[in-house]
């Protein structure tokens, strides 16, 4: 700093700009990820496998092909409730909506909020599988002993691939009472 | 110095006696088993062949380089009088060099992708069976029958602790085997309770991570009836080496009746509930389910390990109401490591546990847990 | 390389000129920004961290010596496992690397020391404390953290020991460390190079170190995101590995490999680096294919970044993926096996003597080929699902790594230890350490590819019958090679007291800018750039 020429302090403070430039550009940019990831996701269609957004109804029109789509419940680590699929497999055709449910009930003698995570299998199928209505775009609160049927309204698009035949639809109930807002009302 | 050169060509016997062993071997005896098995699937044999393929070639390539490097260093050591050269660049080899093992490689890239593509083979299958990992066993739900149970090690305790003999299937035991049929399609379909465990049986070639939240799937076709082993392939806590899968395949006629047996079994054990148990009797099948599904972390003694597991010895829930207990064994506690019961045990189970618990340990309490009273809360 | 010694004789006569020798007493350590002391403080914290990480492996092999649990409980020999290898990996290899960089890159180019020294300093003295914290873990509730080194959460989060908030915090003063490091060298290789140093002069030690400083550059900061993204899921309810809240387990394993798989070549490009220095030297002839070894290494830093998902292969990865990831790494071998055919390309038609670091260097070739051999196999996805997770995997990684990294550390250690103290080392106990070494690692790690095969899974304190044979002879040259370092500190530690005065050249093959100082290297060397034609 002692001995610098004036075209060094100005050479140095043009570098500082830059740096300054830069950090803020990537701070920046990591905020900017979050509606680029969206769009990233869309594009190359990845992010098949957890979608909790409700499909779009497309009229792509029944295909007539038939497949077959199971239906299981998972309980997660303690979670005490009761969990079934009404149905625990159905033939269905491609690119028509088919209505099911899923039937929890409450064992404990406390209120508790529970969240829904779906997982489909093959991979490849998620893409397909539009969840038109789905319980588990909301939490699902239930008081003590209580139980509720969940609707379930689904279509697979006719565009999956002719080698998947079967497809399974898990669910996995989570317990979130802790981190849910008690005075919440049911769906939110 | 020729101490050296002596020491190399030990080296080299040892490799040659592994690989004419290996060459000899895939039934060895097991103690001294040095290759993959061959199993009993399609797909197990294709990748017992990959494999072998693949082994051959990295041999054959560390025999020639191996080969040059021993060569030089007996002959162009400077003790031998050897003069250095001067070369230290060749394009032609060096272009040789890349575009061989290039070549390899693509040779060794097509088998390999076909056995690939085989394994995500998407034909129908015959039956479904939904595998769930939990710490630290396994549970399997047969989807069309509705056979449902957990299987856990079935080691003693005792033997672990080298306390008694072990016996050929150490730690390689279950009190619930999986069954299936011999030559049907299985599908299935992995996730877990808790952490990510990972369901493998050796003999199948299936092995699959278990994520909780999420669904995978792996299929099998066993063409030979037998017991086959496996174990947990992901760590998962502290018995992550204690949680084997034990998978008997049984003729198509010996499976439906196994079938038939279990959904008996199950109505049994529901109805078991709505008799009546004398206190003798729960503290039999108590200390039974205690041992299996509760020592591991409570101990033997009820005393638990402190600052890890509770004791149960003296614990004021234990002591205490028994709707609080009762609460705890089904329902487990949110945010520890104790699981809830209630889809693992039957209602007779956990009254039995339950009563154990409250009269096993010194301050017998007399109380009697009723398995109908439990029943009724567990639906 | 292509430097003469008599135009250097004027800077060495220069060297007279410096002011002072190093500053008096303890506070020397804790002020210095001398690459040479930064370097040593650095290679003497690495040697106690591989002893501490040694311990922990005896105890694991003290339990896995036969079936059946004798020593220790399951969870603390997770907690071992895991130690075991944060150690070896972040608190033994790497800080070595760095040391024989600090030590050696200067001296390489003519520079009179790294670019940034009191960043030098701060890098090294973070270390000890962040080592501190994480070894402390060991006193808390709950032990250790005993996750597997590589974390996978949930186990590492919902389930984790509360000594894991230490861990990350150790985790990132470690990754500052390494980072702040990187840019060191990156700085100092490329703005202190005398005039006539191009690029294409640096020794390979230079090169392999600039490239690997770009790996850290890019990789830690993704260890830092993964290990953030940790702590918020434990104390701050977010769900980045949690189902629950939209979140995905497997998304930690890609962050958490991404950064591993780069990581494990920042543990062996300098190790490429430093057998390319000593091949040569002790076949007193010039290393065969500068050129092609300078775009094999960069070939494999950049081919490091695509190949990340290998380690995930049963995850449930969709084929495309599988096919992709298992051609990627598949590829990886050739420009590997490039550098292997020019080292034996060098030793050939050579006039070969074999000091101590030249066995260690050509051990380094063949054993780390022999991991090579087992990577490849682990590489063809189909053949991997029943590789996964068993000793045939724990058989690779300590191929590569113990005698691959570790070999090549020791080799650079003896290389230059004449350099660095002024005496040689006693030749006799050198062959002595390294076969007691090389036969210990070979009785300790080859069973383990039979055990994999046969069907032992990692990470377990107990096994079935069927795999005690080869367990007890695994241990047993665990112990053989454990005990055998004592005489590698025995060595060190002679080498620096018994007077036994080494010349500038050291070796009769050496090249380089290095062996131009004198031995010991004075304090301030290079204060006037070297000529370079």
């Amino acid at each position: 700093m002692m001995n610098q020429t004036k075209s060094q302090t100005k050479s140095h403070k043009k570098l500082i700009i830059q740096l300054l430039l830069g950090t803020v550009g990537m701070f920046g940019f990591g905020f900017a990820l979050v509606p680029l990831y969206d769009v990233f996701c869309r594009i190359t269609g990845i992010n098949g496998k957890l979608d909790l957004t409700p499909g779009v109804y497309q009229a792509n029109g029944v295909s007539g092909r038939e497949i077959k789509i199971q239906f299981i419940a998972v309980n997660n680590e303690s979670m005490p409730w009761a969990f079934k699929p009404k149905d625990s497999s159905l033939r269905v055709k491609l690119g028509q909506t088919y209505q099911t449910a899923y039937w929890a009930e409450n064992l404990t003698p406390n209120y508790m909020v529970a969240q829904a995570v779906p997982s489909v299998s093959p991979s490849d199928a998620a893409q397909y599988l539009e969840k038109v209505d789905c319980f588990c775009f909301n939490r699902q609160p239930l008081n003590a002993g209580e139980q509720r049927e969940m609707g379930l309204a689904f279509n697979v698009l006719a565009g999956m691939p002719a080698h998947i035949k079967t497809i399974t639809l898990s669910y996995t109930l989570f317990d979130i009472t802790a981190a849910s807002d008690k005075s919440v009302a049911s769906n939110d | 110095m020729n101490l050296i050169s002596s020491k190399r060509f030990g080296r080299s016997a040892r490799h040659a006696m592994a690989l004419i062993l290996l060459f000899t071997v895939s039934r060895v005896s097991a103690d001294w088993q040095l290759n993959m098995r061959e199993g009993v699937t399609d797909i197990s044999r294709a990748v017992y062949d990959l494999h072998m393929v693949i082994f051959w070639i990295c041999v054959v390539i560390a025999i020639i380089v191996f080969g040059v490097m021993l060569y030089s260093v007996i002959y162009h050591r400077k003790s031998r009088g050897a003069k250095a050269h001067n070369f230290h660049e060749n394009v032609y080899v060096e272009i040789a060099w890349t575009v061989i093992p290039m070549v390899i490689l693509i040779g060794m890239a097509v088998p390999a992708t076909g056995t690939l593509i085989k394994m995500y083979d998407a034909k129908e299958a015959d039956i479904d069976i939904q595998i769930t990992g939990y710490q630290w066993k396994w549970r399997y739900q047969y989807l069309e029958s509705g056979v449902d149970f957990f299987s856990s090690l079935a080691t003693p305790a005792e033997q672990i602790n080298n306390e008694e003999a072990k016996t050929e299937t150490y730690l390689l035991e279950v009190d619930n085997p999986l069954v299936i049929p011999v030559g049907k399609k299985i599908r299935f379909l992995i996730t877990a309770n808790d952490v990510i465990h990972s369901w493998w049986v050796p003999d199948f070639a299936v092995k699959k991570d278990a994520i909780p939240g999420f669904i995978n799937e792996s299929w099998t076709v066993a063409e030979k009836p037998g017991i086959y082993r496996g174990q947990c392939a992901e760590l998962c806590g502290k018995d992550h080496g204690f949680m084997p899968i034990v998978v008997e395949v049984k003729s198509a006629e010996d499976y439906e009746e196994w079938i038939k047996q279990q959904q008996l079994a199950q109505a049994q054990k529901a109805k078991s509930a709505q008799k009546r148990w004398s206190l003798d009797e729960l503290m039999v099948t108590g200390k039974e389910v205690y041992d299996k599904s509760c020592a591991a972390c409570h101990q033997a003694n009820g005393a638990g390990i402190p600052g890890v597991f509770p004791a149960l010895k003296g614990s004021p829930i234990v002591q205490g109401d028994p709707a609080a207990h009762i609460d705890m064994v089904l329902n487990g506690k949110a945010g520890t490591a104790m699981q809830a019961f209630r889809d693992q045990l039957s209602a007779a189970e956990i009254a039995a546990v339950i009563t154990y618990e409250r009269n096993a340990w010194g301050d017998a309490l007399g109380d009697i847990i009723s398995p109908s009273q439990i029943a009724k809360m567990k639906q | 390389m292509s430097t003469s010694t008599e135009q250097l004789v004027s800077s060495e006569s220069n060297t007279q000129e410096i002011h002072h020798g190093p500053a008096k007493g303890i506070t020397r350590w804790f002020y210095t920004t001398n690459h040479k002391d930064i370097g040593s403080m650095y290679l003497w914290f690495s040697l106690i961290m591989f002893m501490t990480g040694g311990c922990m492996a005896l105890m694991i092999r003290a339990e896995l010596f036969q079936p059946g649990l004798q020593f220790i409980e399951p969870d603390f020999f997770n907690q071992m496992t895991t130690m075991h290898g944060l150690i070896m990996v972040f608190g033994a290899v790497m800080p070595a690397f760095v040391g024989l960089a600090n030590w050696m890159l200067p001296l390489m180019i003519g520079a009179p020391d790294m670019a940034l020294p009191r960043l030098n300093n701060w890098s090294f003295w973070i270390l000890p404390f962040a080592f501190s914290m994480m070894l402390m873990t060991f006193f808390m509730q709950g032990g250790a953290p005993n996750f597997g080194w590589t974390f996978y959460a949930p186990l590492s989060t919902t389930f984790a020991p509360p000594s894991v908030t230490f861990f990350i915090f150790a985790v990132h003063m470690m990754g500052i460390s390494s980072i702040m490091g990187a840019i060191n060298v990156i700085v100092t290789i490329l703005n202190m190079r005398p005039p006539g140093m191009n690029m294409m002069k640096l020794p390979l030690f230079v090169w392999t170190w600039l490239i690997t400083a770009f790996l850290l550059i890019l990789v830690m900061p993704v260890l830092a995101g993964v290990v953030t993204m940790m702590l918020m899921d434990i104390h701050f309810g977010t769900s980045f590995f949690n189902a629950a809240g939209g979140g995905d387990p497997v998304l930690f394993q890609h962050v958490f490999w991404f950064f591993g798989h780069p990581e494990v070549y920042i543990m062996i490009l300098p190790a490429f680096g430093v057998v390319s220095e000593i091949i040569p030297t002790f076949a007193r002839k010039k290393l065969f294919g500068y050129s092609s070894m300078v775009y094999a290494t960069s070939s494999i830093a950049f081919l490091s970044f695509i190949v990340w998902a290998h380690h995930m292969f049963t995850v449930g990865i969709p084929l495309a993926g599988e096919l992709f990831f298992m051609f990627a790494t598949m590829l990886i071998a050739v420009p590997t096996g490039v550098k292997v055919f020019n080292w034996v390309a060098t030793m050939f038609r050579g006039s070969m003597t074999f000091e101590t670091p030249m066995l260690f260097a050509i051990a380094f070739v063949v054993l780390f080929s022999i991991g090579g051999f087992s990577g490849l196999m682990l590489a063809i996805a189909p053949a991997d699902f029943q590789y996964h997770d068993t000793y045939f995997v724990v058989a690779h990684f300590h191929y590569v790594l113990v005698p691959g990294s570790v070999f090549s550390i020791m080799a650079a250690v003896y290389y230059w230890l004449p350099k660095w103290t002024g005496n040689y080392y006693n030749e006799k106990m050198g062959k002595l350490h390294f076969w007691l070494s090389f036969i210990g690692i070979n009785i300790t790690f080859f069973p383990m590819h039979f055990v994999g095969l046969a069907g032992m899974p990692r990470r377990i304190p107990d096994y079935a019958l069927q795999f005690a044979d080869f367990n007890a002879i695994s241990s047993v040259g665990a112990f053989l090679f454990g005990f055998s370092q004592l005489l590698f500190i025995y060595n060190i530690v002679s080498c620096i007291r018994k007077r036994n005065k080494a010349s500038a050249e050291v070796w009769e093959g050496s090249h380089g800018l290095e062996w131009t100082v004198p031995s010991p290297a004075p304090y301030h060397t290079f204060s006037k750039p070297p000529k370079v034609d």
